[in-house]
């Protein structure tokens, strides 16, 4: 008994002292003088501004994360190809890379004696230190989430229903409509929410591409950054807290996604 | 041939186009920029990239890096494990949202997590300790982010666990400790492993958790993500190139580490 108590009692406090306590204050700290200050924090310019670009951001990328998802995770279980280990391996570096890496990534092909760069610029099309490498940037870090998601179910679904739709005359498209997708909807679901989180919580990546200029290329995460360097507390809690109930929306869309796709 | 070999030879190639759009995509987003960051640090030659990248500021960088990212793994090895038979073995009340705050920090903008320990555990937090540009505080801020590996990697081991074997040997006199570390650890260790695997790679190149609470302080506090992030910001590419390689290779060593860990953990269901 008392062993369980002792086990509890570490993962538990563990748990508090890490997570629930500073995560706690700083709502505690947001809203310490009710609801003015934190309305007043969120609704500047600078802060909207920041929220739109995010957002903006985020609708650019996660369409396109979702559509890339799904081809690759075919690619990846159902085409034998060489080179589709190499492939699988690419598809997760993201989930071990530092942030950092990518955003000088993009600096480096982009800038000025950049690859890429040294030509766009040629041809007046400025992608560092705009929304171009910031989409770049959101997009490289949150790859890996729909296809981790759809790769094992497709795996598990196998190709016998796919099969016989073809032998009886399905095109491929109407075969993928009809009965692959309909198979893989839940963890394409549940690949979006993921990709949705990490779009807008993107914060190493983005920064070093993106110049954090105020009201032009200072995504959400960075206003809290520049905020709590300019000593604007009161606006670093809020922006943070509006960040953290989006993280909390997205735990609550997962469970709901875990729910349905168990219901089917 | 084999029957499968046969039908494998005069299978259609299903979906040549998703392939191709695959890779390309790939290419364009992943590929390609890493091998700009390659070949800027590859760009003087062999003995410049050693130069650059084994200086005395980069070396401390990643010692210091590696030293937090074994304490990330040690601390999460006993904690996470401890959560996750709090989760399965244990039972009170409210677990269901002790069992979702654990996914609080993947869900989590990095610089919030960073934001919140420093509001707590800062210069203004009022309990006493002030960690803000500390190595403890980075430490911290590690710990925070790489929560939920160990849990959720051995939440479900535990969950499929058999208890027969346990009341079996317990049934023969052995003890809970030795229950344990005969029954039940044996088979937790490989999914431990591939937990503190993540865990260590996410430790490695973590960077919107520590940048406010380091206040980035070369020898001191400068882990390598920040050295890589400050010689950007001090217009020195190559020396920033010459430490993020050194990086790639090691997230991609430890990506085929965890994959090959992955395959042993799941050898007896095939």
């Amino acid at each position: 008994m008392t062993a369980r108590y002792g086990v509890r009692f570490v993962s538990l406090g563990y748990l508090a002292v890490i997570l629930i306590a500073p995560v706690g204050l700083i709502f505690w700290r947001a809203f310490e003088h009710g609801l003015h200050p934190f309305w007043a924090a969120i609704s500047s310019p600078d802060a909207v501004h920041a929220l739109k670009l995010t957002v903006e951001i985020t609708a650019i990328v996660v369409p396109l994360n979702t559509a890339f998802g799904i081809l690759c995770a075919i690619a990846i279980v159902r085409h034998r190809l060489p080179g589709m280990g190499l492939v699988n391996a690419l598809v997760d570096l993201p989930l071990a890379l530092s942030p950092v890496v990518v955003g000088l990534a993009l600096y480096l092909l982009y800038g000025r004696d950049g690859w890429f760069g040294h030509w766009l610029l040629g041809h007046g099309v400025q992608v560092l230190f705009a929304l171009p490498a910031m989409v770049l940037a959101t997009t490289f870090v949150s790859l890996p989430f729909v296809v981790r998601e759809v790769v094992p179910v497709l795996r598990e679904i196998g190709t016998q229903q796919e099969e016989a739709a073809a032998t009886l005359g399905a095109s491929a498209v109407t075969t993928f409509r009809r009965i692959t997708l309909p198979a893989i909807r839940w963890a394409i679901a549940y690949g979006v929410v993921l990709t949705t989180a990490r779009s807008l919580g993107e914060f190493g990546a983005v920064s070093i591409v993106s110049g954090g200029i105020a009201g032009r290329t200072q995504t959400l995460t960075q206003y809290v950054q520049a905020s709590y360097e300019n000593f604007d507390q009161t606006g670093a809690y809020a922006a943070s807290v509006l960040l953290a109930l989006l993280a909390i929306t997205t735990l609550l869309l997962m469970t709901v996604v875990k729910r349905g796709d168990r219901s089917t | 041939m084999s029957v499968q070999a046969v039908e494998r030879f005069y299978a259609p190639r299903r979906y040549p186009l998703a392939s191709g759009i695959a890779l390309g995509y790939l290419s364009v987003i992943v590929l390609i920029p890493l091998a700009a960051v390659v070949a800027k640090g590859a760009e003087g030659g062999w003995h410049h990239f050693w130069q650059v990248a084994w200086n005395r500021e980069a070396r401390a960088a990643l010692e210091l890096t590696f030293e937090l990212a074994g304490g990330v793994v040690a601390i999460n090895a006993v904690t996470g494990t401890a959560l996750a038979w709090t989760l399965v073995r244990d039972d009170f009340h409210g677990k269901r949202l002790v069992n979702a705050i654990v996914d609080l920090p993947f869900a989590l903008p990095t610089i919030v997590a960073g934001l919140t320990l420093l509001a707590l555990y800062g210069p203004t937090g009022g309990v006493g300790v002030n960690v803000a540009y500390t190595r403890w505080g980075v430490l911290m801020a590690l710990l925070f982010v790489t929560l939920p590996f160990v849990v959720r990697t051995v939440q479900p081991v535990l969950i499929e666990l058999d208890r027969d074997m346990e009341e079996a040997a317990a049934s023969l006199g052995a003890g809970r400790m030795t229950v344990f570390r005969r029954i039940v650890f044996p088979h937790l260790l490989p999914a431990l492993l591939s937990g503190v695997a993540l865990a260590f790679a996410r430790a490695i190149g973590e960077f919107g958790a520590v940048i406010l609470i380091a206040g980035n302080i070369p020898f001191k506090t400068e882990v390598a993500s920040l050295y890589v992030f400050q010689h950007i910001n001090s217009d020195d590419p190559t020396g920033a190139s010459a430490l993020a390689i050194l990086m790639l290779v090691i997230s991609f060593a430890l990506l085929l580490g965890i994959g090959g860990m992955r395959r042993w953990a799941t050898r007896h269901d095939r």
